[in-house]
């Protein structure tokens, strides 16, 4: 699968813009606050139809402009699509594939998959446990749309177990019957959740460690926990002896939405002892990991998109990335690089076909063969 | 949008506060009658205002009724042994409809659902306790017929939690693939439920 043409229409820093990529390694240069990190966005979007880095799709609009539209030419498996998506301000957004309207775009996410790696994602490992939960949810989502059906009856039910709680503590009164009744729907919900989770985390930690152990160059003792209420033998009875603390809080104290996947080196959370390498290599095995189970799920290689990431690793680490890319693990990369000298060095090397783009703000000023 | 006549405004404005109409659907439906026999507009206007005065709520099943007790509790054909609880009353008429049901009903007027503000006591949910408790009643069987949401399966969940001391059978309507329908374009999770619920076949 591959991305070939991209045209952009009042997208964030660019006003209109045209590109043909490579079916291979492109490179996007440019000063900081040129647009490199909009354009990799733009990928994104017609991936996930959503922005990786803004909230609200006003932000995506140019400013002062009155709409944007984002529109990819996507090669798989011998079609074409032609996607398009465009928003209005303050209308609903809407989503084309071949000239035709998506009813719902859930339909559309996980046809064309992305995996995108930035400085932002060591939040993973600093974050509160809901960017882990998040991270893990995305992923069996993709792989399960059962596992998806489980979560969205979860947190529904939940909502609604707390709102009781609170009109239990507003009016004062309190009912065992049905509170029960929300109960028991949550421990079912739940109890599927932390099966899925549970035997997830054992598929894909050697996947995993393969890439940490590539990536750091080093053998270190890597693991990935997950925490859960439920792990307990007696969670049933656990939760139920919850509620006096579930009513004085007004809300629920345990269940699944309380999971955490603790990663620890040598013994010791990576979050509070992981030196800044540790921590870079820990993340982006995590995302490598990722895009092998997505490539596998999938049957394609995922686009990669790479942010800014040079500026974070050192020599060892980027030499190590740029072995897979030259032993074609990927398929279609996107590079971006505020220094286009260095982007020539580590990839000058690699035979593949590499296309270098020049971006000064929010336009192409040159495109180029390296 | 600008009326030449108060009266017509006033007219238009009640109209279209019904459920579906617009403000041009009602200016319509005013100059329709402005246009048609007086006697239409006043048979029109009776039936409104006997259809709020006159409607009762059977004692009973809450049942939208006649008299205080409504045609179904009533009728010496039906079966009062047996109980369908229903969410309101035009789900009491589809299973009416369907003439495969001959027993009373119970209807709830609504689903549990903290999130809008709906608890058990704004159901009617004591009153089906107490037609249960009501030894003279005989009641055997309770069928909970219930729209298939979440908040649904929940009001299902509590009554059953409720009437669990109390010596009734408590059955629930069966879901599955609609008849008729390909087996390809039913819905997964409906299809999914239908394999575990699955049933010896029957000859």
């Amino acid at each position: 699968m591959w991305l070939e043409k991209i045209s952009l229409l009042n997208f964030k820093n660019y006003e209109e813009l045209e590109l043909s990529f490579s079916e291979q390694i492109n490179c996007l240069v440019g000063e900081n606050g040129s647009g490199k990190t909009n354009l990799l966005d733009a990928i994104y979007y017609l991936s996930l139809t959503k922005s990786a880095f803004s909230t609200t799709e006003a932000q995506n609009i140019r400013h002062q402009a009155p709409f944007f539209m984002v529109k990819g030419l996507i090669h798989k498996n011998d079609h074409d699509y032609q996607i398009q998506f465009s928003v209005q301000g303050g209308q609903k957004k809407v989503g084309k594939n071949n000239g035709v309207n998506y009813d719902r775009l859930s339909e559309h996410i996980g046809s064309f998959p992305v995996v995108l790696i930035t400085p932002d994602d060591t939040d993973i490992i600093k974050g509160g446990s809901e960017i882990r939960r998040k991270f893990f949810d995305g992923l069996i989502s993709q792989i399960d749309s059962v596992y998806l059906e489980n979560l969205i009856n979860y947190n529904h039910v939940l909502k609604q177990r707390n709102s009781l709680l609170k009109q239990f503590a507003e009016n004062n009164n309190y009912d065992s019957d049905l509170l029960d009744s929300y109960s028991d729907q949550l421990l079912d919900f739940g109890a599927k959740i932390y099966a899925y989770r549970k035997a997830f985390v054992s598929s894909f930690f050697p996947t995993f460690i393969a890439h940490y152990d590539n990536i750091s160059g080093q053998k270190e003792t890597v693991k990935i926990t997950h925490q859960s209420d439920f792990a307990s033998g007696n969670y049933r009875k656990d939760f139920f002896q919850t509620y006096q603390k579930d009513l004085v809080l007004q809300r629920t104290t345990k269940g699944v939405h309380k999971d955490d996947f603790d990663f620890e080196i040598n013994g010791f959370p990576v979050k509070k002892y992981g030196s800044q390498g540790q921590q870079k290599s820990f993340v982006i095995a995590l995302k490598l990991a990722q895009f092998d189970i997505m490539k596998l799920e999938k049957g394609i290689k995922p686009i990669l998109l790479l942010d800014d990431i040079f500026d974070k690793l050192d020599d060892l680490r980027i030499a190590k990335l740029v072995e897979m890319v030259a032993h074609h693990s990927f398929g279609q990369l996107f590079v971006t690089d505020a220094r286009p000298e260095r982007t020539q060095t580590i990839f000058q090397p690699i035979e593949a076909e590499k296309k270098v783009f020049v971006i000064q703000q929010g336009t192409v000023i040159d495109e180029s063969f390296m | 949008m600008e009326y030449p006549s108060k009266l017509i405004e006033d007219a238009v404005n009640e109209i279209a506060k019904l459920p579906g109409i617009g403000k041009k659907t009602a200016l319509r439906m005013a100059l329709h009658l402005l246009r048609a026999n007086e006697e239409r507009t006043q048979l029109l206007a009776d039936s409104l205002v006997n259809l709020r005065t006159k409607t009762q709520y059977c004692t009973h099943c809450h049942n939208i009724a006649d008299a205080p007790v409504c045609a179904i509790c009533s009728s010496s054909k039906r079966d009062k042994q047996t109980v369908c609880v229903v969410e309101n009353t035009t789900d009491l008429i589809a299973i009416e409809n369907t003439s495969q049901f001959n027993g009373l009903y119970h209807v709830l007027g609504g689903v549990i659902s903290p999130l809008e503000g709906v608890s058990p006591h704004d159901l009617n949910i004591d009153s089906l306790i107490n037609r249960v408790k009501d030894l003279s009643l005989d009641i055997k069987e309770i069928i909970l017929a219930l729209s298939a949401t979440m908040e649904g399966d929940t009001t299902s969940f509590f009554i059953t939690k409720k009437l669990r001391d109390y010596p009734v059978k408590i059955t629930t309507i069966a879901r599955g693939v609609p008849i008729g329908s390909e087996l390809e374009y039913t819905d997964e999770i409906t299809l999914g439920r239908s394999i575990l619920g699955r049933k010896a076949y029957e000859h």
